[in-house]
């Protein structure tokens, strides 16, 4: 095989990581945005500040010591212990919840019934406050996450390829594990809405609040349950984007990544989160190899993904998956 | 206090002691008074009927049993025991299912869907054991299928079983939505004008559906209509209302000879 081909392929094989990736921001957005029709513009933020969480309870940081220690003049910072990677995302979910039963009982129970702009605006504001949080917690340096996911080239397909075809691909094992984890993650969503009673009743409740009480479903729960898998969600793209790229401010604008994702696939499809995220991932890097690199002077990625998305709204509003929108005259 | 004794109506029925009391209930929005002190009650296995004019005040009133309304005034007594203030899915808990006049129903998912969400009260394992099915889930599972299988069969609509509801007309989505309220086995069934909006032979059919559900399985309803005909043919016994107040409540007989009843409905002018 010409090198120019083996080259390109290993090109998509590491788009489609990447999409994954994508994908795993995305999927956020999409369950709050089912469950209670809120576009959740603090999602990004909510991976933020669950990466920050996470290693904060690894390292033993007293949380708001920087506070504490402006305001009483001591000077204390770490509890002097580390925490194992899995009680500390144990410890992680179990804030992720509480911060979900906060938003709320003192947020968006106060919104019931409000237009869909207003939510979104109250979001947006929780995106901020949220961000001042996370920093006045944890503080605002440029933060190692490190949970034992292995790193690197993966050996195996290096060797393998290179035996078959004279070229070694460069395969990342992190993106292999984020692979694996989405994969899971999804099932585990789709078998949590499909075959349990909770899922049902958040199915129910995305479709029509005044039926789900009348059938006994309390609409608070439901939301507080959205919210906290939400959070979840968050917690494992920070994880994966944290050990990639450092857990700092920029972590929070994989959101704005999310978004094209979400135009593609529709914001109301859990397939179309992972399929949109993939073709993302898939387009930009090959564009880039096709077409940016060598006519356009590089730096493509930056862009594609949002033109691919305005092409999108163009010809199907509704994204790849999203429901049919259908006008009744 | 609560009323225990059988009576029997005049068709030769016999319909058991009270199960839903409500006692001076006063409802306003804002400045309008919708329910003016209006008590009445619901017996054990009786089809109890609401009727009145529009603007009466009879969704407003099946509003407050069903717990989406507080009244600002009045108790409502349920089973022998007054009833604190609740949300409304707390009053589902308690037995008591009901229907649309706007068909609620979750549109995006099938009639089975829809139908098993009645039965979310009755499933205890946990989210775990059910989402791998596994252990006493699986059991319980196939346990409230049946029953919502036998629901299905009972209202006729095996055929549409896997359709998306969305995609169904009108009179079927009644049915369905009749069929979620019945799967829950509710106590106490709210029906809010079953038979809205449908021809002669839907209401046919929805009329036969209510008696056989009442005959069958013995559940207490309480339905509104403004429909007359209909529901003198179906009730055992009726109130009536008009600008908020009872002007009637007694067998369908007694009613239809009321005099105040006959004014609201042939129109008198009020003064």
């Amino acid at each position: 095989m010409p090198d120019q081909l083996l080259f390109g392929m290993e090109v998509a094989l590491n788009g489609l990581m990447a999409g994954v990736m994508y994908a795993l921001v995305a999927l956020g957005f999409v369950l709050i945005f089912k469950a209670s029709g809120i576009f959740n513009y603090a999602q990004g933020v909510m991976a933020l500040f669950a990466a920050m969480t996470l290693v904060g309870i690894q390292n033993g940081q007293v949380p708001f010591s920087y506070l504490i220690n402006a305001i009483f003049g001591t000077d204390i910072q770490y509890f002097g212990w580390q925490a194992p990677a899995l009680l500390a995302i144990l410890l992680t979910v179990v804030v992720m919840a509480g911060f979900a039963w906060l938003v709320n009982r003192y947020i968006f129970s106060h919104l019931v019934n409000q237009e869909p702009i207003i939510l979104f605006m109250a979001t947006i504001g929780l995106a901020y406050f949220l961000e001042g949080v996370a920093d006045l917690m944890w503080g605002s340096e440029i933060k190692k996450l490190d949970v034992g996911l292995p790193q690197g080239i993966n050996d195996w397909i290096d060797q393998t390829t290179f035996e078959a075809f004279g070229y070694g691909f460069f395969i990342d094992n992190l993106d292999i594990v984020a692979t694996i984890i989405a994969a899971l993650l999804v099932a585990g969503l789709v078998l949590f809405s499909q075959y349990t009673k909770q899922g049902r009743a958040l199915r129910a409740v995305a479709d029509d609040h005044q039926a789900a009480l009348s059938v006994g479903i309390s609409l608070n729960f439901i939301w507080v349950l959205v919210w906290s898998i939400a959070g979840f969600v968050a917690l494992v793209a920070g994880i994966m984007w944290g050990a990639k790229s450092g857990v700092q401010f920029s972590l929070s604008l994989i959101a704005l990544k999310a978004l094209p994702v979400l135009m593609l696939g529709g914001f109301t499809s859990i397939p179309g989160a992972i399929v949109g995220g993939l073709i993302i991932g898939v387009g930009e890097k090959l564009f880039e190899f096709l077409i940016g690199a060598p006519f356009l002077g590089g730096a493509t990625e930056n862009w594609f993904a949002y033109v691919l998305a305005l092409v999108f709204l163009v010809f199907r509003p509704q994204g790849l998956f999203g429901e049919k929108i259908i006008e009744r005259v | 206090m609560l009323d225990t004794d059988t009576i029997t109506t005049p068709d030769g029925r016999t319909i058991g002691g009270t199960v839903m009391d409500l006692r001076n209930i006063t409802l306003r929005f804002g400045g309008v008074e919708a329910i003016k002190d209006i008590s009445f009650d619901i017996r054990e296995g009786e089809i109890r009927a609401i009727i009145g004019p529009n603007g009466a005040g009879k969704s407003s009133m099946l509003n407050v049993i069903s717990g989406f309304y507080v009244p600002q005034e009045g108790e409502v007594w349920y089973r022998g025991k007054l009833r604190p203030k609740m949300k409304p899915y707390e009053v589902a808990q308690q037995g008591i299912a009901r229907t649309f006049q706007n068909i609620a129903l979750f549109e995006g998912m099938s009639v089975l869907d829809n139908v098993m969400t009645g039965r979310l009260g009755h499933m205890k394992t946990n989210m775990l054991s059910q989402a791998i099915w596994w252990g006493r889930a699986a059991k319980e599972e196939t346990e409230n299928r049946a029953a919502v299988e036998r629901v299905i069969d009972f209202l006729e609509i095996q055929a549409i079983r896997k359709t998306p509801v969305g995609r169904l007309p009108y009179g079927l989505k009644k049915r369905v939505e009749l069929a979620r309220a019945l799967a829950a086995e509710p106590s106490l069934l709210l029906l809010d004008e079953p038979m809205a909006g449908m021809n002669v032979e839907e209401k046919e059919d929805m009329s036969r559906f209510i008696l056989d559900v009442n005959d069958e399985f013995g559940t207490t309803i309480a339905l509104i209509e403004h429909d007359m005909g209909v529901v003198m043919d179906l009730s055992d016994r009726v109130v009536v209302m008009d600008y908020g107040r009872k002007i009637g409540d007694g067998t369908p007989d007694e009613v239809r000879n009321n005099q105040a009843v006959i004014d609201a409905y042939l129109g008198v002018a009020h003064d």
